[in-house]
């Protein structure tokens, strides 16, 4: 599934980074220590936090997620609107929690397969 | 849901409060970010966290949270399971990362809880 | 009722014992019989304000006061105090630094919150001079 497929399937908004909606989404990853995020998630993975400030763009990056999603409502700042669009990485809005959302993106089998 | 099916569907360990399994979940949320789940109260909430603080145990009994699920494998040390049992929150451990988690259990009928903004 | 007054010191920096005043609240609360969702919001504030004083330096105290009308919480510190409150009380605006936010803090929603969930709400603090923060939550009629 690609980055642009998840925005209209998941009701969500585009914030910025449309350059990369042709991304692919293979797994997901929920989780707001940067830390964590960094020694953890895979990447091709959609990242779901409420972390809107822009060093989130710089694990993204790092980590060669897909897309990062700001979920209960956030609302990123403009420098973290510009960074997205600078680094082609799509930058998308939920309503939804993030146990509500992840638990829709796994069940719509976004979940990487382990072999 | 109760815990008991918590445990089974993330093949959780029960690190304490065993004596709790039977109780009801209302939901689930799942946050690193304390301030995150303290907006509105979250009765009888499930949290699933990566944060293995004092303050991850402070924070769901303040919100009303009936139980803890630390995910990653992530285990407390002492002093927190000491402080959950004074506070009487159970808390399991999971092998799954918080991602799988959540949609483990959504897939198996538990609902979001509701954040109320 | 008879007032009932509770003290506690907060000491900056000390994570380790940070909300041990919050909780004793919430349990004191509790024990008088007052229904959850007053009990939930008067331990969500004590909780947010205390956190507040751990992280951003100077020790401080906070204080519960019970009466017929309601419960009253009066947080101040000896901390560098705010220059601007009215940036200080907008969602996402923080001073915290990265490791406080390692911790699932300082993400700029403690002062929100306490708005969010008191009854009355007062903010006073000069850069240099400490936070007083006073948060009253009403007894409902037959609550």
């Amino acid at each position: 599934m690609k980055v642009r497929d998840i925005l209209s399937a998941f009701n969500l908004e585009l914030a910025a980074g449309a350059k990369g909606l042709d991304r692919e989404v293979v797994d997901g990853y929920c989780g707001d220590l940067l830390s964590d995020v960094i020694a953890n998630a895979k990447s091709g993975s959609v990242w779901l936090t409420v972390q809107a400030h822009q060093n989130i763009l710089a694990v993204a990056v790092l980590k060669e997620l897909a897309a990062i999603v700001l979920i209960n409502g956030y609302h990123p700042d403009d420098a973290t609107k510009a960074k997205a669009e600078e680094e082609g990485i799509p930058l998308l809005l939920s309503i939804s929690t993030a146990y509500n959302l992840a638990g829709e993106l796994f069940s719509a089998g976004i979940i990487r397969k382990s072999g | 849901m109760k815990l008991s099916d918590v445990k089974d569907i993330l093949k959780a360990d029960i690190i304490s409060g065993e004596e709790k399994l039977d109780i009801e979940v209302t939901g689930g949320a799942a946050s690193d970010l304390m301030s995150d789940l303290l907006k509105r109260p979250k009765e009888g909430a499930l949290l699933l966290t990566g944060l293995t603080s004092i303050q991850a145990v402070n924070t769901s009994v303040i919100a009303g949270m009936s139980a803890i699920v630390f995910v990653r494998g992530k285990r407390p040390d002492k002093a927190i399971i000491s402080h959950a049992k004074k506070h009487k929150i159970p808390i399991l451990s999971t092998p799954f990362n918080m991602y799988t988690s959540c949609g483990r259990l959504y897939a198996k009928g538990l609902k979001s809880i509701t954040w109320l903004p | 009722m008879s007032d009932i007054i509770k003290e506690f010191n907060i000491k900056a920096g000390d994570f380790d014992h940070a909300g041990e005043g919050s909780m004793e609240i919430r349990t004191i609360l509790k024990s008088q019989g007052f229904d959850t969702d007053i009990v939930q919001r008067v331990a969500i504030c004590a909780y947010e304000a205390e956190m507040n004083v751990v992280m951003h330096g100077g020790d401080g105290r906070m204080s519960m006061t019970i009466d017929d009308t309601g419960i009253a919480l009066e947080v101040s510190d000896d901390g560098p105090g705010i220059d601007d409150i009215n940036l200080a009380l907008t969602e996402g605006y923080t001073t915290a630094d990265e490791e406080v936010q390692q911790m699932g803090f300082g993400a700029g929603m403690g002062l929100p919150n306490i708005l969010k969930n008191s009854d009355h709400f007062d903010i006073v603090s000069q850069k240099g001079r400490g936070v007083c923060l006073t948060m009253c939550f009403w007894i409902k009629e037959g609550a």
